[in-house]
This record gives structure tokens, C-alpha cells and sequence, in this order.
């Protein structure tokens, strides 16, 4: 007899393991699933690249703020595929908040989170949580200046909780200071804690996923009612569901495989994120920004009316986490079908659209000042002495420029003023320029009167026709 | 007769179990208390702790012209052994006069990014969200809802010194 073969009957015998897993590969699901069935997988599998290459990295990666930067260093420069397994990891966290996301928008469009899959929906809410709690701690392990300030905005946003703010930033750093115990923290969430709960949760979910089956293609006219469904779904089944394994499972397989060829596509391509300037809070040029998946939110904060953060901060996340978890509590029966569901199709394009915008916003941080930008050329001032050129040159050191572009050069938080001498008169410009606004400085305790002169007379040759 | 016996025995049978599984769930709980105490105790500890009183010499008086605003650089209160740059943290240093300092925290009274001085517009500006302060800390313009945070500083013979303090959160 086949030795593999005994050895093989043995563990069955003993184990029950193939009698097991094989109901659950061959389990029925509904006919003509198609391509819009792969995106669960799709993210499962990015989060098994994402536990092994992280396992990996752990190897060389040292969590202390002494050497964790000197070790990412030795990993992104020094070791071989290094650079390569830190970009698949940067960039396997990225394609598995693009498939969270993916993921959660075709089952919300395709009402598959109905009557009885309500618990499937539920779960999946919790690890989009975990998944964009992965990210952010990921982005700190980094531990260059930007992680450090991404720590201090973080807590700093903690901060703005009632009441208990200040003990809440205070555990989130470990300490009164961002410090040692802040890594060691954000290491024991991003690689024990969260992903300990995202098997746990992904466990759950795939449980809720064979137990209450793989939701049927919507079809219009054919509206979910509690009191029948099971019914019809399991005789809907018996005569024409078809196996897992192979009938929909290869589409997963083809799905997968394109998906790692773009991972090592990207890590060999575009590699890892460089790493920032070294992990020190007392350089002060720094410019944190959260990664892409976070921008949005980081342009909200700009963007948003003054004051008005701290309410933002505490309840945005509340009532996105809310409404996310009562969908499929008030909208658990009815239509399935995108083409009955407007207000569905409706609130998916505005919530798209907007995070769009919103990360393209974050992207060209408009309201940032560009303290570091350079004077007017001569030529550009159309002087080299006088009043209007001294005056051209206290609008780049007074700050001016910072905020406010002239000819393309400069900031843009402000108005562009390359024209501003044809729209403002004197006393306007004076008028602005001492008592500043909503975002700017009021210049009076700043400018002596004859630089304000000065200035006043450049920004008044700012115009199409004050050469002619 | 032999029925009423059966039916108090399952009684009996019934209420023993309750005790059983009551029991064992207190003992389950008082189980996972007295493990749970030591883990939540440590790991909640840095909330309870407080900063040592400790002031860094930032530099002797000779070192900073009056009017000026300089950045300075010194060490957390009590950082850890292995915090390496970690541990430095900087502030704004102004000289007001012969005898009065102001250090004003890098962070942004917003979200705690570290703000800029611009010496010759006498602005700090927060590359954030594009936060601006006066020289004295008071909000110029942006999002910051309240004037920059100050640190302790005292003149201890001819030094400077700061003490240093938690981060401010706003």
C-alpha cells in the first residue's frame, strides 16, 4: 500500500480534518456570483501578505526609538529585499484599504448586508475599523519625524475628548512626552492586539459567511422578507446552487494571483516609502502628513471652520461608526437591487466623491504657508531699487509670501495677488494688510509705517496695466 | 408516587446545576480579576505617574539678545534609558528683557504640530494647517484655538534654564 496514503488515512482518522474543510470548500452558493464576489477574498488575501511580510520585517526590526529608525535604515538600504518586503508591506496596506473599501461598497450597493447576513455587515464594520487602526500604527513604526508628529497629532486629537481627553493622550504616548514607551506601545497594538482581534474578527466573519451563505446577484422586483427568505435561499440552493470549490473559488485564484503580481509590481517599481528625517521632536522643520488613506481627514481638519474641531474630532468618527452599524438595522429587508435603491447608489457617489476631493485637497495642501518660498526676482518685480522693490523684498521676509503667490511664487493659502494693484486701492490694501482676517495675521504691530509704505506702493504696481 | 419522586429529584438536579454553573462563572470572573489587575495596572501606570521636577540649562544668559526669539534644545524630564533622539524636545525661547524669558512649546495649540518662527515677519507659523501666532503666542491666524502653550524658565545665576513639561494637550 502507498505509504502517503496510510499516513494520510491515519490523520484522518485521528483528525477529522478533511471531512471537515471539505462541506466547507464544496458548501452551495448561488448560481452566476460573477467577478463582484472577489473582493472578500481579495482583502483576506492581502491581509495573509500583509501578516507574513510583516512577520518578516519583525525579524530585523528593532522597537525601540534608540534603534528603530537605524534598523529601518539597515532594512530599506542595507539587507537583501529589504527594500522590496517593506514595499510590499506599504503597499499591501495600501491595496487592502482600497479592498476593505471596494469590498464594503459592492455589498452595500448590492443590499447583500440584508436580512440575515445584518451580523456579516456588522463584523466587516469592525474590521474596517481595525484595518485603518493597522495603517495608522503601521505609518508610526516608521518612527521617522513624520511618524513622531503623527503621534503628537494623534493624541493631540485623543485630547479633545470630554473630560477624559487628557488621560486618553496620555495612555495613547505612554507618558507626558512622546518617548521610548510611545513606540514600544504602538508595536505591542500593530503587531500583537489589532491583528490578534482582526483574526478573531475575521474568523467571525467567514463563520457568518458559510452560515448564512453567500448572498445571491440582486434581482429587481425580488425584495427580502424576513419572514421567507431562509426558505426560499435554501431551496434556491438545493436546486441550482453550485460548489464553492472550483464553480466560484477559481475566479478568487485568478483575482489573487493578478493582485500579488501588482504588489511585487509596486514594491519593485515604486518601492517603499522613503523614510522621513530621523525620529527627533526637537527639529522643528518637519511637515507631518498622515498617509494617502488618511489625507481626507487631514484636510477636514484644515478645512473646517475655526472652533469647530473639537466637536468634529469626537463626534465625526462617532456618527460615521453609527451609521455604518445601524445600516443594516433599519434597512434590513426590501429591495436589493442598486436599480430600486437611488438613495444607496445616491450616498455612494457623494461619500466617494467627497473622500476624493477631500485626499486631492490633502494632496495640494493649499492652506499650509510655504514659509521656505523665495523672494521675487528682479526682473519679476520690474525693479532693482526704490521703494517697490524694497517693498517686494519685506513681502517675502515679512511672511507675506508665504500665504499669498505673486507671477506663480508663493503660497497659496491666500489670494494670488499678481494682479492685486487693479483691485484694491491704497487704502484698502493698507486697511487689509494691518487688520489681517479669518486667516490672516494682522500686520499692525508688525510693520513699521514705512514699510507698510513700502509695501503698499509693490502691491500696488501688482497690476496687468501698471507698466503701461 | 414514584413520579413526584423523579420529578424532585430533576428539581434537585436542576437547581444543583444552577449552583454548579453560577460557581464556576464567579470563579471564571475572580479568575480573570486577579490575572487582569497586574495588566491593566501597568499598562495604565503612565497615567498615574508624575513628571520629576527638573530644569535643563538651555544655554547662559549671554547667549540670547534681548527681543530675540531662538530655538532651544533640551532633554524630556525623565525619558527612558533606550529613548536615544527621542528624548530631546525644543522649544521658543524669547527673551523679553534683561531678566524675563518666555519659552514658548513648539506645538500648535491646534493638533501639536511643531510651529515655525519667522524672525523677520516675528510670526510662528504651523505647517499643518497653517496655524500663525504673534510673537507674544497670541492666535494671529488659522485654526488654533488658543495662544502657544509656555514652559517654566528661570535664570539660576548666569544659566538659562527650562523646565521641561508634558506635552501640551489642548
Amino acid at each position: 500500500m502507498n505509504p502517503f496514503k496510510s499516513v494520510g488515512r491515519w490523520v484522518e482518522d485521528r483528525t477529522g480534518l478533511a471531512a471537515t474543510l471539505k462541506p466547507l470548500l464544496k458548501h452551495p452558493v448561488p448560481p452566476n456570483t460573477g467577478w463582484a464576489y472577489v473582493f472578500g477574498s481579495a482583502t483576506l488575501t492581502l491581509f495573509i501578505v500583509q501578516v507574513i511580510t510583516g512577520v518578516a520585517l519583525a525579524t530585523a526590526y528593532v522597537p525601540s526609538t534608540e534603534s528603530a529608525y537605524t534598523s529601518l535604515q539597515y532594512i530599506t538600504h542595507t539587507a537583501a529585499l529589504g527594500s522590496m518586503l517593506r514595499g510590499m508591506h506599504y503597499w499591501g496596506a495600501s491595496l487592502m484599504v482600497i479592498f476593505v473599501g471596494l469590498h464594503m461598497i459592492r455589498v452595500f450597493l448590492t443590499g447583500a448586508f440584508k436580512f440575515p447576513r445584518e451580523m456579516n455587515w456588522l463584523t466587516g464594520v469592525v474590521l474596517l475599523g481595525l484595518t485603518l487602526a493597522m495603517g495608522f500604527s503601521g505609518q508610526l513604526l516608521r518612527w521617522d519625524q513624520n511618524a513622531v508628529w503623527s503621534v503628537v497629532v494623534g493624541a493631540e486629537q485623543a485630547g479633545r475628548t470630554p473630560w477624559i481627553g487628557g488621560a486618553i493622550a496620555r495612555f495613547i504616548i505612554g507618558g507626558n512626552t512622546v518617548g521610548a514607551a510611545t513606540l514600544s506601545r504602538f508595536f505591542a497594538v500593530h503587531v500583537f492586539l489589532v491583528p490578534g482581534l482582526i483574526f478573531a474578527f475575521i474568523g467571525a466573519h467567514l463563520f457568518l459567511v458559510i452560515r448564512n451563505g453567500i448572498s445571491e446577484p440582486p434581482q429587481r422586483g425580488r425584495p427580502v422578507d424576513p419572514k421567507t427568505y431562509r426558505a426560499w435561499y435554501n431551496d434556491m440552493l438545493k436546486r441550482v446552487g453550485r460548489p464553492f470549490w472550483p464553480d466560484a473559488a477559481w475566479r478568487d485564484a485568478v483575482v489573487v494571483l493578478g493582485l500579488i503580481v501588482m504588489l511585487l509590481l509596486l514594491a519593485i517599481l515604486r518601492g517603499p516609502p522613503e523614510l522621513g528625517k530621523p525620529p527627533d521632536p526637537s527639529i522643528i522643520e518637519a511637515h507631518p502628513r498622515p498617509d494617502w488613506y488618511l489625507l481626507w481627514y487631514f484636510a477636514i481638519l484644515a478645512l473646517l471652520p475655526h472652533g469647530t474641531e473639537s466637536y468634529f474630532i469626537i463626534l465625526a468618527p462617532l456618527v460615521i461608526g453609527v451609521s455604518l452599524f445601524l445600516v443594516p438595522l433599519i434597512a434590513n429587508r426590501g429591495e436589493r437591487s442598486p436599480a430600486r435603491r437611488p438613495w444607496a447608489v445616491g450616498s455612494v457617489l457623494v461619500i466617494v466623491t467627497l473622500i476624493g476631493v477631500l485626499t486631492l485637497a490633502g494632496e495640494r495642501e493649499p492652506w499650509s504657508p510655504q514659509y521656505n518660498t523665495q523672494p521675487l526676482s528682479a526682473q519679476q518685480i520690474g525693479a532693482d531699487s526704490g521703494p517697490v522693490y524694497a517693498g517686494a523684498l519685506l513681502f517675502n521676509t515679512k511672511g507675506c509670501q508665504a500665504c499669498h503667490a505673486i507671477a506663480g511664487q508663493g503660497g497659496v493659502r491666500g489670494p494670488d495677488l499678481s494682479n492685486v494693484g487693479a483691485r484694491l486701492n491704497e487704502q484698502e490694501l493698507t486697511w487689509r494688510i494691518l487688520n489681517g482676517g479669518y486667516n490672516m495675521p494682522a500686520y499692525g504691530s508688525i510693520l513699521t509705517p514705512d514699510e507698510l509704505h513700502k509695501l503698499v506702493v509693490f502691491l500696488q504696481s501688482r497690476s496687468a496695466d501698471a507698466g503701461e | 408516587m414514584s413520579t413526584e419522586h423523579h420529578h424532585s429529584d430533576n428539581e434537585q438536579q436542576i437547581s444543583r446545576r444552577q449552583f454548579l454553573s453560577r460557581m464556576s462563572i464567579v470563579l471564571g470572573s475572580i479568575g480573570a480579576a486577579a490575572a487582569g489587575i497586574p495588566v491593566i495596572g501597568f499598562i495604565f501606570e503612565p497615567l498615574l505617574r508624575k513628571p520629576p521636577e527638573v530644569w535643563r540649562t538651555v544655554g547662559l544668559l549671554s547667549d540670547f539678545a534681548v527681543g530675540q526669539t531662538v530655538k532651544v534644545v533640551f532633554e524630556d524630564a525623565s525619558p527612558l534609558p533606550w529613548s536615544g533622539v527621542t528624548a530631546k524636545t525644543a522649544a521658543w525661547l524669547r527673551r523679553e528683557s534683561d531678566d524675563k524669558f518666555t519659552a514658548y512649546a513648539i506645538n500648535c495649540t491646534h493638533l501639536g504640530c511643531p510651529v515655525n518662527w519667522l524672525p523677520k515677519a516675528t510670526l510662528f507659523m504651523c505647517p499643518c494647517h497653517g496655524g500663525v501666532f504673534y510673537k507674544d503666542g497670541s492666535v494671529a491666524a488659522g485654526p488654533p484655538p488658543k495662544p502657544l502653550q509656555t514652559y517654566p524658565v528661570r535664570i539660576s545665576a548666569d544659566k538659562v534654564q527650562i523646565q521641561p513639561s508634558p506635552i501640551p494637550i489642548t
